[in-house]
């Protein structure tokens, strides 16, 4: 492997002990391989469209925003709720061509964790899913449901009992089982190729979205808005419009977890990124009332994109996001995952008139922390 | 001689400790420099990085206690053993050098692979799962020794010696002769002197920790059993 394998500008590479190296290797092998082997597309577009639900609609948002044309990417209707089955049913696929046939992965808000359970349950692969004991409890039904898929969820007491540690509980599981296990990873973050390796499996949303935006506009959005956590649906979505000068690309964190916003450049999970972290490289605590932006580390690609002036980044606070989330269930009948509350709560104050905004997931999971506040 | 190589994550009680581990007959003490997500470690190591970070033990403090052990054990090589978040924050050039400056001898980045950043001299770790080529490149840049994983997984004690040593051992005599010396999961005198059978020199990590929270006496004794058992070889 060269050193710059994998760099998005001076982000992502690969800092993982050596064991793992060999495995990252394969791994980019057998994907370049998948990429090229039309039987690799026809398997996964069968399984996005006979399976997972795909393509999801587009739905004007008339009620919640009428001085605009905003229309949402509806990755909420996916099977099991949320736009990471396309990562888990593409890695899955590309686990079987490797050969492995037990899989790790990490999870937050569980919303991975039960995609990966899933794809496993159909697979028949052994699925162990690691998270955070803070996760656990607020998000149970989540952990309920990886259980009844079949899946061995291993919880992590560890630091901040949050995904933080529960990515790295996963890394150390697949550092010890690597010649059998395939990790998993839920979002475009971590060595290379995972970041671009997930971006791939997630561009499905972009190209649906471009499409259906021509098809109902005409043209293409003035804005393309998502939440940025590690960052997938976010990139997925932005893939299909970085070439497209005209279209402005805007991600919104969580206020206590912007690794763009107030973050530095930093190595977490493999990657050096853009993190939350101290002058000594000591990575801080991220906070978020919804655990799938509750990450001090964001992926690679969008430290680049924010550096190279391509896309913006901004802020939602906790209250914002929950104010956004009762509002788009009261006026569109849409009860949308925290996640995405975080960038619909930016939405109204953006210039421009025609957007796109990718609703990542549904807010089911959420219901207990909602009427908590 | 077969070497004998001992970790302690950096303390404030750690100058003394490294010099009791010199006078049990260490040949070379690694000295941790704790990092918040040490993906390479397991239990003992970690809450010991916890506990050294709540203890204020950040980069510079680390360098300081680095500074401090070189001058109670004049002679031994001393090499940090951390992770690139360190160097990242604090400047790789700038990090070597003062590292250099306090008395380290060389470095150990626990996740900065063979053909990340050659520039940096560093001792290189191989596991059981690097191929042949890797294992060529690992010897071709390392400082001195290369540092055989003996098993795939998180440092920390284990109840036998790792199978998986004996073949990595005879894979890297085929392609380099510089020394290698075998850590991750030797924890007993038994295990050091097995180990030692087949390499050049024995890391003991984890263990060694546990008993250094015992004081300097305490790690004296247990370096002292290692350095039997590997001498009996």
């Amino acid at each position: 492997m060269s050193s710059t394998a994998g760099l998005f500008g001076t982000y992502g590479g690969r800092y993982v002990p050596e064991t793992l190296v060999p495995a990252l290797d394969e791994l980019e092998a057998g994907w370049r391989d998948a990429q090229n082997d039309p039987a690799f597309h026809e398997e996964l577009d069968a399984l996005g469209r006979t399976f997972a639900g795909r393509p999801t609609p587009l739905t004007r948002a008339e009620r919640f925003e009428p001085n605009k044309r905003l229309y949402l990417k509806r990755e909420d209707l996916l099977h099991t709720g949320a736009h990471k089955l396309n990562n888990a049913l593409g890695q899955a696929v590309l686990a079987r061509r490797l050969g492995k046939r037990r899989i790790v992965a990490e999870t937050g808000a569980g919303q991975h964790g039960v995609a990966t359970a899933t794809v496993c349950a159909r697979f028949g692969f052994e699925c162990v899913v690691y998270m955070g004991e803070e996760d656990i409890r607020r998000q149970r039904p989540n952990v309920e449901r990886m259980h009844l898929l079949g899946a061995e969820v291993q919880p992590v007491e560890l630091g901040t009992r949050t995904l933080k540690e529960a990515t790295s509980e996963a890394i150390r599981d697949w550092i010890t089982n690597v010649e059998t296990t395939h990790y998993l990873i839920g979002s475009c973050v971590g060595p290379a190729p995972y970041p671009e390796l997930v971006r791939e499996l997630q561009a499905v949303i972009g190209r649906e979205a471009r499409a259906q935006f021509l098809e109902a506009e005409g043209r293409l959005p003035e804005v393309v808005i998502a939440c940025v956590g590690g960052g997938s649906n976010a990139i997925g979505i932005f893939s299909a419009f970085v070439a497209d000068p005209d279209v402005r690309l805007v991600g919104v964190e969580a206020a206590g977890a912007a690794s763009l916003g107030t973050g530095r450049a930093a190595v977490l999970h493999g990657a050096r990124s853009s993190v939350l972290a101290d002058g000594d490289g000591q990575v801080t605590d991220a906070h978020s009332i919804s655990a799938g932006l509750d990450y001090p580390g964001v992926g690679p690609e969008h430290a680049w994109l924010r550096d190279s002036g391509r896309a913006d980044y901004v802020g939602a606070t906790d209250e914002e996001a929950l104010a956004a989330f009762r509002e788009l269930t009261r006026l569109e009948g849409i009860i949308p995952a925290l996640e995405p509350s975080h960038a619909l709560a930016r939405v109204r104050e953006l210039d421009e008139e025609q957007v796109l905004l990718c609703l990542s997931g549904r807010g089911d999971k959420d219901l207990a922390e909602v009427l908590a506040h | 001689m077969k070497k004998l190589v001992i970790y302690l994550m950096s303390g404030h009680a750690t100058p003394e400790l490294a010099a009791a581990a010199v006078e049990g007959g260490a040949d070379l003490v690694e000295l941790g420099f704790p990092f918040s997500d040490p993906l390479a470690d397991g239990p003992v190591i970690r809450r010991a990085a916890e506990r050294a970070l709540a203890d204020g033990m950040r980069t510079r403090a680390c360098l300081e206690c680095l500074a401090r052990t070189r001058e109670l054990a004049p002679d031994t090589p001393l090499v940090p053993m951390t992770y690139a978040a360190l160097l990242e924050a604090y400047g790789w050039d700038r990090f070597a050098a003062a590292a250099g400056g306090a008395g380290a001898t060389s470095l150990i980045v626990a996740d900065l692979p063979a053909g990340e950043r050659p520039e940096l001299r560093r001792v290189q770790l191989v596991a059981p799962t690097s191929t042949d080529e890797r294992l060529r490149l690992a010897a071709e840049q390392t400082d001195g020794w290369l540092y055989l994983v003996t098993l795939t997984g998180t440092t920390g004690a284990r109840n036998d010696l790792s199978p998986a040593l004996a073949g990595l051992v005879e894979r890297a005599r085929a392609v380099t002769p510089v020394p290698l010396y075998a850590g991750f999961g030797i924890s007993t005198p038994a295990h050091a002197h097995a180990a030692a059978q087949l390499a050049d020199g024995v890391v003991v990590g984890s263990r060694a920790v546990e008993v250094a929270e015992g004081g300097p006496d305490a790690l004296r004794a247990y370096v002292a059993s290692l350095r039997q058992a590997i001498d009996a070889t």
